[in-house]
């Protein structure tokens, strides 16, 4: 609440009403800004694309010239054969190979340098943390000449223990492990600043009380930090989960628009940016744009489900 | 070997057990952590030490690994290479990233004070509003927006494009308000009214000067979120060599990582230029920067 503060009364009328007019609209305009600009660049996009998502439109024919076609964009995307269940196939085996990793190797990089190294703590993370804020198509860039199957640093290196030129880039099957690699590369520091922040949260004494207790470092850290890190676990996992669902970046510039040799790093948000803007096919882009935002949705879900239900410790 | 080091061991009273016990482990540990931080350094010599070598010298058996001094010459072939628009692609980045930050304060420092500081009806529901569009994944408004852009609005290819749309954001609003409500007392602005301030005048006035931290926090994040922003500028067509900025420019000079026929010298000269300035930014704020970006982990 708002209080009245009286003014000295030499000041006009007017300008009495003015200011208690200004203090209370004060906060309404603060906040419009946003409010605005989210009724033009969010709510009415979102709801064009989900109108969209049941229409059959080329933006060159201009606002009004689509044509209703009901569930058809859906039935199409979710059809056995269609390339987006490949795609999405695809989407979650490079998350997989990156998101896994990355927060197997995350949690212990950041418990032992909690426990161990804190001295260096501010040193390490900004070392670890510089992948992340780095241009992801420069870095992919650098990436993707380590990777050149001929004169590329990786098979020179292989070469010198005397294992043939593998095709990083070129081999179906390696494509997406070539691709994740960056993504990892990129993210693991991500999830160690994200863990030393969660573990900088757990009180000392609860460490001490279990050293007390006669609780050895392994005992320490599987039944003391895991349960008390599990809110900042589920807080990274979900970022990793909606992160590399639309991954795009790495994989358009390392392999191209198309995916690389048989498709083989097409991810979702790929596929979708190529019937979108490449094929101007908006509906069933828009479509599958939402299909999309259902999986994440599901499979945030699933997340949150394994970790409420797992342990009931916090 | 592994023979350790002579120990002493009545040099101090209550001798570091732990120190002595786990030499051999902590070896470990550094192990660890220092590939950790080699990996992630790696990447970043190699893109200087090429951006120093002439073409031929960069795919070479046995590699290269030391600087060369081609450095000029590089230079040279990236503004060929990019019909001498580089620089200004590297100001149309900068341009587009200096607007958006600027904006993206002052809005979001604006809304998130209003949070912070007053009482007002409905109060609650718009704050709550603005923390569920937090959770829209930004790839579905990618076709919506191009939309809105191009049909309606008619700003494709133009810088606006880019910055206008998330100039008072979600996540930007909740920072500011977090840290206000932490900070500044309420008093604070009260006295400042008694003396006959108006609300906005209290804001610029006495508001912003004492917010400084999170706002360096906000506007560097802010920064390096547009200076990085490929898909966006790619998405609204920023497709003309004057308008690009420099991610699409980069990969429209190698035309794709796989392409054979780039001339890398002109591309790692142009990966640097990208790549300076954010470790420049990085190397003098990473506090703010991991703090900033780190702060939506951190709970109410």
């Amino acid at each position: 609440m708002q209080e009245r503060v009286p003014l000295p009364t030499s000041r006009p009328r007017r300008r009495w009403s003015y200011d208690r007019f200004q203090q209370r609209a004060a906060p309404y305009m603060f906040v419009s800004p946003f409010f605005i600009l989210f009724l033009i660049f969010g709510l009415f996009p979102l709801g064009f694309s989900l109108f969209l998502a049941f229409h059959l439109w080329n933006p060159l024919d201009g606002l009004g010239n689509w044509q209703y076609v009901g569930w058809d964009n859906f039935k199409l995307a979710l059809g056995a054969p269609d390339q987006f269940w490949v795609s999405l196939k695809i989407t979650v085996w490079i998350g997989l190979l990156s998101g896994v990793p990355q927060h197997l190797i995350a949690l212990p990089l950041a418990f032992v340098i909690n426990q161990s190294l804190r001295k260096w703590q501010s040193g390490i993370s900004t070392i670890l943390f510089l992948p992340y804020i780095t241009n992801a198509v420069a870095i992919t860039i650098v990436f993707g000449m380590l990777y050149s199957e001929n004169l590329g640093l990786l098979n020179y290196a292989l070469s010198v223990v005397g294992l043939g030129p593998v095709r990083w880039l070129a081999q179906p099957d390696l494509v997406p492990v070539s691709v994740a690699v960056v993504v990892f590369w990129r993210y693991v520091g991500w999830n160690v600043i994200l863990y030393l922040s969660g573990l900088q949260a757990i009180s000392e004494d609860v460490y001490e009380a279990a050293t007390v207790d006669g609780a050895s470092k392994v005992q320490k850290f599987f039944y003391i930090t895991l349960p008390l890190l599990k809110p900042m676990m589920f807080y990274a996992f979900t970022l990793t989960i909606v992160g590399n669902m639309q991954l795009f970046e790495e994989p358009f510039i390392m392999v191209g628009q198309a995916g690389g040799s048989g498709g083989a790093a097409l991810t979702s948000a790929m596929h979708i940016f190529n019937v979108a803007f490449r094929d101007l096919d908006m509906g069933y882009g828009s479509a599958m744009a939402w299909l999309l935002f259902l999986a994440i949705f599901v499979l945030s879900m699933i997340n949150n489900y394994l970790f409420s239900r797992g342990g009931g410790r916090q | 070997m592994t023979t350790q080091p002579l120990e002493t061991p009545i040099a101090t009273p209550r001798p570091p057990r732990q120190k002595s016990r786990f030499s051999f482990g902590r070896a470990g540990l550094w192990l660890f952590v220092g590939v950790a931080c080699f990996l992630s350094l790696v990447p970043f010599y190699l893109m200087f030490v090429w951006s120093s070598l002439p073409s031929a010298q960069i795919f070479t058996v046995p590699p290269h690994l030391w600087f060369g001094d081609a450095l000029v010459g590089n230079f040279q072939k990236m503004m060929t290479a990019t019909d001498n628009f580089a620089l200004r692609q590297f100001w149309n980045s900068l341009y587009i990233a200096a607007l958006s930050t600027v904006t993206t304060l002052f809005f979001c420092s604006l809304a998130g004070f209003a949070f912070a500081m007053y009482d007002f009806k409905g109060k609650q529901y718009l704050f709550g509003f603005i923390l569920i569009t937090m959770l829209i994944p930004p790839l579905v408004m990618d076709i919506p927006s191009f939309l809105v852009m191009n049909n309606f609005l008619h700003w494709i290819g133009t810088p606006r494009a880019l910055w206008v749309p998330g100039m008072a954001n979600a996540f930007g609003i909740f920072l500011m308000r977090q840290y206000i409500v932490s900070a500044l007392p309420k008093s604070l602005i009260e006295a400042a009214r008694l003396d006959g301030a108006s609300e906005f005048g209290i804001f610029m006035k006495v508001v912003v000067p004492l917010i400084r931290p999170i706002l360096a926090t906000l506007g560097i994040v802010t920064f390096v979120g547009s200076w990085n922003n490929f898909k966006g500028a790619l998405i609204m067509r920023l497709s003309e060599d004057s308008t690009m900025t420099l991610p699409l420019s980069l990969r429209k000079i190698t035309g794709g990582a796989t392409n054979v026929n780039a001339d890398w010298g002109a591309t790692l000269m142009m990966v640097v230029l990208t790549v300076i300035p954010l470790l420049i930014i990085f190397l003098f704020a990473s506090r703010q920067v991991i703090s900033g970006l780190t702060s939506g982990a951190v709970k109410d």
